[in-house]
């Protein structure tokens, strides 16, 4: 089989930055010491939910470029996107802080997607420093996607909680003492026919087992390579089906297989199936992964961002939800 | 006068396990759930069940979105017979009127006062 959709760094671009900020019922995450900056208001100070979205992103881009006593004007690119109709708060973002831009979407899947777009761009000397990052606002996911906020429909056991959170990665050449982007794998869309917008990890397991399945085979590695194969925003529900459909393809799913949005707000029962949005990957891979690495804990990381695919209007149709899984491969050298 | 409590309650419960059973089993939208309950009430008074329900459990059979099909439908045939065909429409809300128009005093005065957002 020849490999299709696999990337490999030569030059092993570093993630020498991040930036991560969060709604305040993030609070109740078990990760928010590890955030950068929580916002009291849920509209980040804003009038809308947008508004508050977009300033979340920019304040996460400003975070990450300082950490490297960096300004906008020293970035190259920024690569970051949404789930907002036509990306308008990744725009307003963008439009701020005056980075060369380009929006992203692969849904949820942004956080890695961004990331792989970012190595590409420093792999071919084009880019000093690249941002990229996906961010999500509850608010603003829910009621486009499913009911308005003032209706308070209820919700099943498998839906997933969008979270109010972005994260932001500054990507450079090859910087040694921090995590480098060794190799990834761009997903194939699978439609295995869900059509229910609140079971989203179960229309997403497939895909990320498959995209799992593909980076392995096609890198040439084993699951025991790595110390961390972390997923995401499958949730509980779509976490153990992923787990299951890996396992079918002979994979040991037993060890180091973690998710993030089951994660992200602990074992909490009231998020239901656990955490989603692009902001959950993003805020969780860029906080503790990073983290983790850094601290020496993790030498070898496979990230999987999952995506649903959706729009309102095809949901709206009857149609059922693409899904998308992104992989992205850390060392620390 | 405690038994009046007891019916209302569990007629009322009952008209609910309906509408869970719609979402959890049917695998219904809230929006379809809560159609079918407003037809299901309004078929229902047109069949001339839905008054003796009210007779029986009180508030257990006017306080669920059943109670606002029955009115619609009573609306409509009280009209009628005053009016004739043109009853059926300008009698449908009739009864409803007071609901609908709460409807959208509480929402605004809500709205006005409240800044919307999802519930955990």
């Amino acid at each position: 089989m020849v490999a299709r959709g696999l990337l490999t760094f030569k030059t092993t671009p570093s993630i020498v930055a991040t930036g991560v900020t969060a709604g305040p019922l993030e609070k109740k995450s078990q990760f928010v010491d590890k955030f950068d900056k929580i916002y009291e208001d849920e509209r980040c100070e804003a009038k809308t939910n947008e508004h508050g979205h977009a300033k979340m992103m920019e304040d996460a881009c400003m975070i990450a470029l300082s950490k490297v006593d960096s300004v906008p004007s020293d970035a190259d690119f920024m690569l970051i996107g949404d789930l907002i109709n036509q990306m308008t708060p990744s725009n307003f973002a963008a439009a701020t802080v005056g980075i060369p831009y380009i929006g992203l979407f692969s849904a949820c899947a942004t956080s890695v997607s961004s990331l792989l777009m970012a190595a590409l761009l420093t792999e071919t000397g084009m880019s000093k420093c690249a941002i990229a990052g996906a961010s999500s606002q509850h608010n603003a996911v829910e009621r486009q996607f499913r009911y308005p906020n003032e209706y308070g429909a209820q919700k099943p056991e498998t839906a997933q909680w969008t979270v109010t959170a972005a994260g932001v990665a500054a990507v450079t050449p090859y910087k040694k003492g921090f995590p480098s982007i060794e190799c990834g794998t761009i997903g194939c869309v699978i439609d295995l026919g869900m059509t229910d917008p609140l079971n989203m990890g179960a229309a997403m397991a497939p895909a990320a087992a498959d995209t799992l399945t593909r980076h392995l085979t096609g890198h040439n590695k084993d699951v025991k390579d790595y110390d961390v194969i972390m997923t995401g925003d499958l949730g509980k529900t779509g976490f153990e089906l992923y787990k299951k459909l890996a396992g079918n393809q002979g994979i040991d799913v037993t060890k180091n297989f973690r998710d993030a949005g089951k994660e992200f707000y602990g074992a909490d029962p009231s998020f239901l199936s656990g955490a989603s949005g692009a902001g959950c990957s993003a805020a969780i891979f860029l906080t503790e992964v990073i983290d983790k690495m850094r601290a020496g804990d993790y030498k070898r990381v496979l990230l999987i961002a999952t995506g649903a695919l959706l729009s309102p209007l095809s949901f709206q149709q009857g149609d059922t939800i693409p899904c998308i899984a992104h992989a992205i491969e850390l060392t620390m050298k | 006068m405690v038994s009046i409590f007891i019916t209302a309650f569990i007629v009322g419960g009952l008209i609910c396990v309906v509408g869970q059973l719609l979402f959890d089993v049917a695998k219904l939208t809230p929006a379809h759930t809560l159609c079918i309950l407003v037809v299901a009430g309004s078929v229902l008074d047109g069949l001339g069940l839905y008054e003796p329900l009210i007779d029986f459990a009180g508030a257990g059979a006017t306080i669920p979105i059943t109670s606002f099909g029955n009115a619609l439908t009573h609306g409509a045939m009280a009209e009628a017979e005053k009016h004739g065909l043109i009853g059926v429409v300008t009698g449908m809300f009739e009864v409803t009127s007071s609901g609908i128009s709460s409807a959208i005093l509480f929402g605004f005065i809500a709205s006005v006062i409240f800044k919307s957002k999802g519930k955990v």
